[in-house]
This record gives C-alpha cells, sequence and structure tokens, in this order.
C-alpha cells in the first residue's frame, strides 16, 4: 500500500471529469421535473447525444459542432417523449421507459459506422499565467470547455429558478398545473421547451462520454448514467447546487476508490466499489432532512379540459 | 359449408406445413452480456453465431439478446428463448452459470452450453478457452517492454477465469524483468465503457505504462491511446483498429469451430455432455498480430513461446511456483492440473494485494 502514488491534483481534476456526464443529464432532469414532468428516457437521450456528437464530430472535424450536434440530438430525441405525453396524454413512466429503450436501440444502428474511430480532440482551456498556478492551475484552469459549461449551467438553473419570473412560472406549471394554467400561462408550451431543454443537457452529457472522458463509440457506452441522473435529481431534492455536490461526490468517490484499489489499499474492494453509491445518498438523505418535496403536479398528466 | 371447410382443412395443411418446416430448422439462442458492438468479447461471440448461419443456412435459426444481466432476468430471458422453441442454447459469460442450470432443469430436451462454467448438467454442456496461454505471452511482452517497471490491469470480477490470467501474465512478466509490480484494479463490471477508461487513467497516472484488461469494451485503448507512450493488448477480440500503438498485440477468442460442431451434433442427435477447455493448440484461442511497436527479439520470443504452447511442449504454470502466502504450489518442473487451474482463488507469489473474496 503506498497512498504517496494518487496525485491529489490528479485526482481533483479527473474526478471532475468524471462528474460531468452525470451533472449536465441530471441538471437538465431536474429543469424538466420541476415543470412537473417525469421523463425517464434520460439514458436514451443520452446514448443518442452520445452518437450523434461523436458522428457529427468525426464528419467535421469539430468537437464544438459535435456537441451542438448532440444538443439537438438528445432535444429532438425529447419531442418524441413530447409528443407521447404532452399530446396523446400517454403515462409519462411508460414513455419514458420506451424512449430511453428506443434511444439505446436507435444509437446502435446510428453508430454502426462509427466503431474503433478516434474523434478530434477538444483540447483543454490553457489560460496564460492562471493555468500554470501549481496545484490550482491543473485543478481548476486546465480542463475542456464543457466542463466549465456544466458548472455555469448549473449556476444558470440556479439563479434561472430562484430570481427570474420565468423562473417562477416554471415552478407553478410543476406545482400545480390546473392554477397556472388558469392564470393564462401555457403549460404545455412551458412542459415542451422544458423537456427539450432536459433533453439538450442529456444530449451533451452522453457527447461528453463519448468524446472527452472515453473517448469513442461503443454500443451502449453510457452504461446506466442516465438512471443515476435521475436518482441523484431525487436526493438533491430538485436543488441545482445539491445535483452539483452529488455529481462531483459520485465522481469523486468513483475515481478514489479506483485510485485506492490502484495502490493496493487494504479495504476490501466490494466496500470500495459500493461506496459510490452509499456515501453519494447518504450526504444527500441528511442534508434533504429539511423537507424538501417533489414539484406537486411532477408525473401527472395535463389537460387544458380538466 | 363445403367452402368453409375447404378453408379450414386448407389453412390446416398450411399450419402443419409451416410447422413441418419450422421443425426441420434447428433453433440455436445466444445470450449476450454485453452489446453485439462492444468490439470485444461480444463481438466475438456474435462471430460465432454468424458463422454458425452462414456453414448451415436455411438449416438453421439463430436468435440472440444482448446486454443480459447477470443473475434472475437471464433466467427470464432464456425460458422465454426455450418456450420460443430454441433446440440449443449459448450463455455466454460466467454469471449465468446458476441461472443456466435453473432453466436446463425446467427444458429436459433442450440443449444449454455455458461459457467459462464449471457446473455441467445432462442437458447442460461448459466451454471455455485457455486465454491464460494468451496472457503468458502477453506477460513476456509487456514485462521485455515496460520502462517504469509497472503492468496495470483492469479485472472485471475476481473468478478463476480473472485471476488465472493474472498470475500467468505476472509469472511470465516476472520472469523476464524481476523488477515488474502489478497494480490490480477491480471494476466489478464485463462492460462498462466510462469505468473501464476511468480505471484505465488512474492507473496510468500511478505510473503504469502497460494496461492489460479483462473487461469486454476498447475503452482501455482508447484511454492509453490519448495518454500516449502506453502499451494495451486486446482483449478476446482483436481490437486492431487500435494497432500498432497502444495495441501492440492481443488475445482473440475464436469460438466459431465450436459453435458450429455443437449446432451439428444437435442436429446429428449427437449432443452429449461434455467439458471443453480449448486453448492455442486447438484454435480457440489464437494470438493477434504482433505490431511493429515491439522489437522484433521480443517478437520472436513471444512467437516462439506460443509455438511451444501449442505443440504441447510448455504449459504456462510450471513450476517452481509458489502461492502468495509463500507456501509451494508446483515443484520443479511440475504442472499444473486441470482441476487447480479451474477452481484458482489464490495469487502466485510475488503479486500483491488481496483477492476479494
Amino acid at each position: 500500500m503506498d497512498l504517496g502514488e494518487i496525485n491529489p491534483v490528479l485526482l481533483v481534476a479527473s474526478l471532475m471529469v468524471a462528474a460531468t456526464p452525470l451533472l449536465l443529464a441530471a441538471i437538465g432532469e431536474l429543469v424538466v421535473e420541476k415543470a412537473g414532468v417525469l421523463n425517464l428516457g434520460v439514458e436514451g437521450m443520452m446514448i443518442v447525444g452520445a452518437i450523434s456528437g461523436f458522428a457529427i464530430s468525426v464528419e467535421t472535424g469539430s468537437p464544438w459542432l459535435g456537441f451542438i450536434a448532440a444538443a439537438i440530438g438528445g432535444a429532438v430525441l425529447s419531442l418524441l417523449f413530447v409528443l407521447l405525453t404532452q399530446f396523446a396524454l400517454a403515462n409519462q413512466v411508460a414513455s419514458g421507459l420506451a424512449l430511453t429503450l428506443f434511444g439505446l436501440g436507435f444509437s446502435a444502428l446510428m453508430g454502426q459506422g462509427y466503431v474503433g474511430i478516434k474523434p478530434p480532440s477538444m483540447g483543454d482551456i490553457h489560460i496564460p499565467v492562471i493555468s500554470d498556478i501549481p496545484v490550482i492551475g491543473p485543478i481548476l484552469f486546465q480542463h475542456d470547455p464543457i466542463l466549465y459549461l456544466g458548472i455555469a449551467l448549473t449556476a444558470l438553473v440556479w439563479a434561472v429558478l430562484k430570481y427570474t419570473r420565468v423562473g417562477l412560472i416554471l415552478r407553478a406549471v410543476g406545482e400545480n398545473h390546473d392554477a397556472a394554467h388558469a392564470l393564462g400561462y401555457k403549460v404545455i408550451k412551458i412542459r415542451i421547451l422544458a423537456i427539450m431543454f432536459g433533453g439538450a443537457c442529456a444530449g451533451l452529457g452522453g457527447a461528453y462520454i463519448s468524446l472527452i472522458r472515453v473517448p469513442q463509440w461503443t454500443e451502449g457506452m453510457t452504461a446506466g448514467v442516465g438512471w443515476i441522473a435521475l436518482a441523484l435529481v431525487v436526493f438533491a431534492s430538485w436543488k441545482p447546487w445539491r445535483v452539483l455536490l452529488g455529481a462531483y461526490l459520485f465522481g469523486g468517490i468513483t475515481v478514489l476508490q479506483l485510485n485506492l484499489q490502484a495502490a493496493g489499499v487494504a479495504i476490501p474492494v466490494e466496500y470500495l466499489a459500493m461506496s459510490p453509491y452509499i456515501i453519494t445518498i447518504l450526504v444527500l438523505v441528511i442534508l434533504s432532512a429539511d423537507k424538501s418535496s417533489a414539484p406537486a403536479s411532477l408525473g401527472r398528466t395535463f389537460h387544458a379540459s380538466h | 359449408m363445403k367452402f368453409t371447410s375447404l378453408l379450414t382443412s386448407a389453412a390446416m395443411v398450411l399450419g402443419l406445413a409451416t410447422a413441418a418446416v419450422a421443425e426441420d430448422k434447428t433453433k440455436v439462442g445466444f445470450v449476450y452480456v454485453g452489446p453485439v458492438g462492444d468490439g470485444g468479447w461480444t463481438y466475438e461471440h456474435d462471430k460465432g453465431r454468424l458463422a454458425v448461419e452462414a456453414e448451415f443456412g436455411d438449416k438453421v435459426e439463430t436468435v440472440f439478446v444482448e446486454s443480459v444481466p447477470e443473475g434472475p432476468d437471464a433466467e427470464r430471458v432464456m425460458t422465454q428463448m426455450a418456450l420460443e422453441g430454441a433446440d440449443l442454447i449459448f450463455t455466454t459469460s460466467f454469471g449465468y452459470m446458476d441461472p443456466t442450470i435453473n432453466v436446463a432443469k425446467k427444458f429436459p430436451n433442450v440443449k444449454f452450453e455455458h461459457a467459462t462454467g464449471y457446473k455441467t448438467a445432462d442437458n447442460v454442456s461448459v466451454y471455455s478457452a485457455r486465454f491464460y496461454e494468451g496472457r503468458a505471452v502477453q506477460g513476456h511482452i509487456a514485462g521485455k517492454m515496460t520502462k517504469s517497471n509497472t503492468i496495470g490491469y483492469i479485472g472485471s470480477y475476481p473468478i478463476p477465469e480473472v485471476i488465472r490470467g493474472i498470475n500467468s501474465a505476472y509469472i511470465h512478466a516476472k520472469k523476464v524483468n524481476p523488477d515488474v509490480e502489478f497494480k490490480i484494479v477491480w471494476a466489478y463490471t464485463w462492460f462498462d465503457p466510462a469505468k473501464e477508461a476511468d480505471a484505465a487513467t488512474v492507473l496510468i497516472e500511478q505510473g503504469a505504462d502497460v494496461i492489460l484488461q479483462h473487461t469486454d469494451s476498447t475503452a482501455p485503448q482508447a484511454a492509453a491511446q490519448e495518454a500516449g507512450n502506453v502499451i494495451t493488448f486486446g482483449q478476446a477480440s482483436d481490437m486492431s483498429e487500435y494497432a500498432p500503438m497502444p495495441r501492440v498485440s492481443s488475445i482473440i477468442d475464436n469460438w466459431a469451430p465450436y459453435y458450429i460442431a455443437r449446432t451439428q451434433a444437435v442436429m446429428d442427435g449427437s449432443w452429449e455432455t461434455v467439458n471443453t477447455w480449448d486453448g492455442i493448440a486447438q484454435g480457440m484461442v489464437e494470438i493477434g498480430e504482433i505490431s511493429d511497436a515491439v522489437p522484433a527479439d521480443v517478437k520472436e520470443e513471444a512467437l516462439a513461446m506460443k509455438a511451444a504452447m501449442a505443440a504441447g511442449d510448455y504449459h504456462p504454470f510450471t513450476g517452481p511456483l509458489k502461492k502468495q502466502d509463500g507456501s509451494d504450489w508446483l515443484a520443479e518442473g511440475e504442472v499444473a492440473d486441470d482441476g487447480t487451474l479451474a477452481g484458482m482463488n489464490f495469487y502466485v507469489e510475488g503479486l500483491e494485494g488481496e483477492i476479494p473474496q
């Protein structure tokens, strides 16, 4: 056992990378659920985003275009969910599950010609002086731009939900869609926009895995991150900063336990392997002792005639 | 009246005819642990399935279900396959062992073949490949090529098959490089590209310049390529898209001949419970092309070792060998028996860390 072999700077830097796909997907789902819609299709939108982003960046040579395509891909897939739940008034749980199954299959089909290809690299941001500060530089200022986008989105979602009229309307729709409707807000329209935002974020999260974290295309490569994102939103009691904390905890402990294993620490591996799940849930459950509850209209179908 | 009865009898004849046609076709099912496009383990099993189709053409019908979790859900998938009339079902991951045995009890007329397990029954055969022979070649190349003397190993689950691979690679790396050290990370998954890439990155950050993997995706290859100056080996499949660097060689599982032979046996009615464990000699384990990144002399030695194993002149577990705790295992010149190898649950001397129990 040699803890000295773990480089704390590299560890923190790589935990931020490991947490980003989860953060992006979860922050998108948070907005969707705040609008009163439960979309279980996160995994499906992520994987479609992963392949859309991968394919476009390989074809164009630009990772930026890839990420834009990933966001569009995720949003377009979420339109299927919109069609089912907002217009056909189908059950949201069933529609979300269907979206995941469809996304997994569809992405495998789209990805046929992209196995074993190396995508163009995005490169890390390098700001002179700041990025070269020892310790802080590599941790905070030497990442790819999407990682910063994830943090910025969290801040943005928090600010919009808390301080703006748009946020208030979104929350009203999620808490009591009938009242919001009576006040003259277009419930369906607002929900559609929220669902598409969620889809775009999930797509970005997926593309982060296929373009930066791994980087390659493999069928089914999101391997359950979407489900963890869904759970994270609940455990974070629908609060953006807690989602960030949860994502970093989960990503961090995942990377940390691999590091501890490689360094030969004498903790049984089974405990290390389950630690990300347990610690993240524990911390967030303790935090949610303030009784924050789910949006009251979550998962309920709205029709203007009701 | 007449017309309807005519229709009915026509329908019946048709029905009988299709039933008869269906009877002629041998239906072969495959249960996969990952997606067929994983580029590794499941990809090779699916190549075996396609080979069965190519060999028998209209006489067979194959079905497969991919990404089936190990555990109770696997039983549901197998039961469904058996109910749909499969004559022969291949279950292609270690964790399907008990589900296979359970389902086989319910369908005595269906033949089952479980990969990499050890439980057999009247209608359950087991088959596996001696991957550890390939690991010996990898260990040799790894020991010769490492500059940091640190070799990273991504394990999936602590089961005998994986432990054999670690031991075999370690013995042969140590033989050519006494300073070599193994860092082992258990991923507790067969297929999770993001996690596999993380594991590879962690090992590289901790100084490993050779990554061996016993997980199914090509993600560790991509991570090694990204890091640069790290060598890897294709696992289960050639993974030649990452050659010549980082992938310098590979172990390829060639299941096709076995799948064809077993399907033939079901057709002939000559199917019997067997316990197959074939290696390089029988062609079930192949060594992928050793790339130019490997020095010519190392390549030659590796190929010589492969030839010796194929000819039966060399066994990767030949004494003197001790267990991790220092107790004697094999005396000078003694060769490990298959029983011990099949249930191997200990590290050889020199490896650090404990095997998770």
